[in-house]
This record gives structure tokens, sequence and C-alpha cells, in this order.
């Protein structure tokens, strides 16, 4: 099978997404990079675990009196959630229903939105009510630089997928692109397993003390 | 769970045979989904709880992030598929070098 061919329900691969040589190396490429952003995290969260609650000043706030349950809670279940819709839309794209596969990385796309949305709330709350910031104590530092990198990287994501769906709009999907959307699914759900982490190494253990 | 599919030459009993693989294992998407969510669900029940100490708590919930990026990572990243050996060694590789990241930052900086 050709890569720009024209593609139908019968003529649709069951893997679409290893079906062509640029694919396999695509598959395999990505997944050496999570590897490698295994291994970034993974600093930037021991920095984190070694600098929690490092402040100079007796009277500034710790990760006890910072995060409050409710709101970690709402971003948990959101990222959680758009981790499933993407799952939705690689269900539909090996069925090679390319409107349904839109429409589901479209509710991806809300999801992180909302889910950026209130991270960016949440940073500005703690800025302006705690006196948290990046630069008051090392706490702040690897928390920002942790929690921080994450949200980047939901950005990133966000801004990858909406680009591929615009670009690919008018194509439907092929063997070209088709690898290019699993490979976004995989980078998203990577960053929910990041954030599973996070929810637990930064928030709930921080408020356990 | 094999996505390996044959064909038996017949394009359209190739299909139907296809849209009910991948509607079973859709099927089991939601099932680790919801699990994911239970476990969720339980790790901040633990800690809102506040009556548990913390040397229980922690390891519990350490635990719990644990099973569900093992879900996350085989289920809903495929890695439970034929053709994922080298993700694996990528990904195992990976997680010693953070795991040792970890160790050392915890256990020799104390300040």
């Amino acid at each position: 099978m050709h890569v720009e061919e024209k593609m139908t329900v019968e003529k649709w691969p069951a893997s679409p997404e290893k079906q062509t040589l640029e694919a396999k190396n695509k598959f395999l490429g990505f997944w050496f990079f999570l590897g490698g952003e295994t291994v970034l995290f993974a600093s930037l969260f021991a920095t984190y675990l070694a600098l929690k609650d490092s402040v100079p000043r007796s009277d500034m706030y710790l990760a006890k009196d910072l995060f409050e349950i409710p709101l970690v809670f709402v971003m948990t279940m959101i990222l959680l959630t758009s981790s499933l819709t993407s799952v939705y839309a690689m269900y539909h794209m090996k069925n090679f229903d390319f409107k349904k596969m839109q429409i589901w990385l479209g509710i991806t796309v809300v999801l992180g939105l909302c889910f950026l949305g209130l991270e960016i709330y949440e940073f500005n709350h703690y800025v302006h009510e705690f006196g948290h910031t990046f630069t008051s104590s090392a706490f702040g530092s690897a928390f920002y630089t942790l929690v921080g990198f994450h949200g980047a990287h939901v950005a990133f994501g966000l801004l990858w997928i909406t680009t591929l769906m615009i670009r690919n709009s008018k194509r439907g999907l092929n063997l070209y692109n088709a690898p290019k959307f699993y490979v976004a699914s995989l980078y998203w759900h990577f960053i929910d397993v990041v954030w599973v982490f996070i929810f637990t190494v930064v928030y709930l253990m921080g408020m356990v003390g | 769970m094999t996505n390996e599919q044959l064909n038996s030459g017949n394009p359209r009993v190739d299909i139907e045979y296809r849209r009910k693989k991948n509607a079973e294992e859709m099927r089991h998407q939601v099932i680790s989904f919801a699990l994911m969510i239970f476990l969720t669900l339980i790790a901040f029940v633990a800690v809102a709880y506040e009556e548990f100490s913390g040397w229980f708590v922690v390891p519990f919930i350490l635990l719990l992030a644990g099973v569900q990026v093992i879900f996350q990572l085989f289920y809903f990243m495929h890695m439970s598929h034929k053709g994922h050996e080298a993700p694996k060694l990528f990904m195992y590789a990976g997680m010693v070098v953070a795991f040792v990241t970890i160790l050392c930052y915890t256990t020799i900086i104390w300040w």
C-alpha cells in the first residue's frame, strides 16, 4: 500500500499507524522520546522531593498550607477523562471514521483547555494569596518547574492535536496522517501518566505533610 | 489482548471481524478507565479522611499511582499489544534511571 493512496473502508489496514516504513520509524522514535521524557520528569520530581518545604523564613507557606483537595481533584478528573476521549478518537481512527475521530479529538482539546485554565487559576492564586512564587523559595522554584513543565506539555499537546486536526480536516484519513494522529494520542496519554504522579507526589503527599 | 488480525481474503468479512475486535477492545478500555477513576477516588479519600498516619497513606497512594500508570501504559497506550518490545525496553530503561535519580535525591540530600 502506498502512503498517498486514497483509502476506503475495505482497504484500511488493521494497524494503520504502523503500515509504512515512515510510520514504523515514527512509532519507534516516539517511544524512545517517551523513555527520555520519563528520565527528564524523574529529575524534576527528584529535585522537588529534595527541596519540598525548603523556605528561607518560618512565616512562609508550606505545601500543606497551599494545596486544597477540590481543585486538584477536578483537574485530575478532567485530565483522566481527556485520556479516555483520545482513546475513543483512536478507536474511530482504526475503524476509518474520520469525522468521529475529529469530534473525539475536539472533546480532548476542550478538556485539555479546561485543565490548563484551572492550572493558570491555581498558580495565580498561589502567587497573589500566598506569595508563593518562582523566586520566593527553593520550594517555589522546584514546584513551579515541575508542575509548570507538565503544564507546558499540556499546552504543547493541545497545539499539536489542534494543528493536526486543522491541517488534515479536508484530507481525511490515510496512511500518511494516521501515524501522526496515533503518536499525538500517545503523547497525550503520557501527559496523563505524569499527572498521576504529580497529583500523588506533589498534591496528595503534600497535604499529608 | 492481541491486535493481530488475519485476512480471510474476503474484505467484507475482514471488516466485520475487525470492527468486532475493535469494539471489544474499546470495552476493555472503558473498564480500565472506570478502574483508574476508582483508584484515584480511593487515593483522594485516603488523604481527605485525615485519620490515617502518613506512614500508611504515602506508600498506599504511591502504590495506587503505580497501578494506575500500568493501566495507562498497557491499555490506553497499547503496550500490552504485540510489536511493543522496543517501547517496553525504552520505558523500562527510563524507569530504572528515574528510580535511581529519585532514590539518590531523596536519600543523600537532606538539607
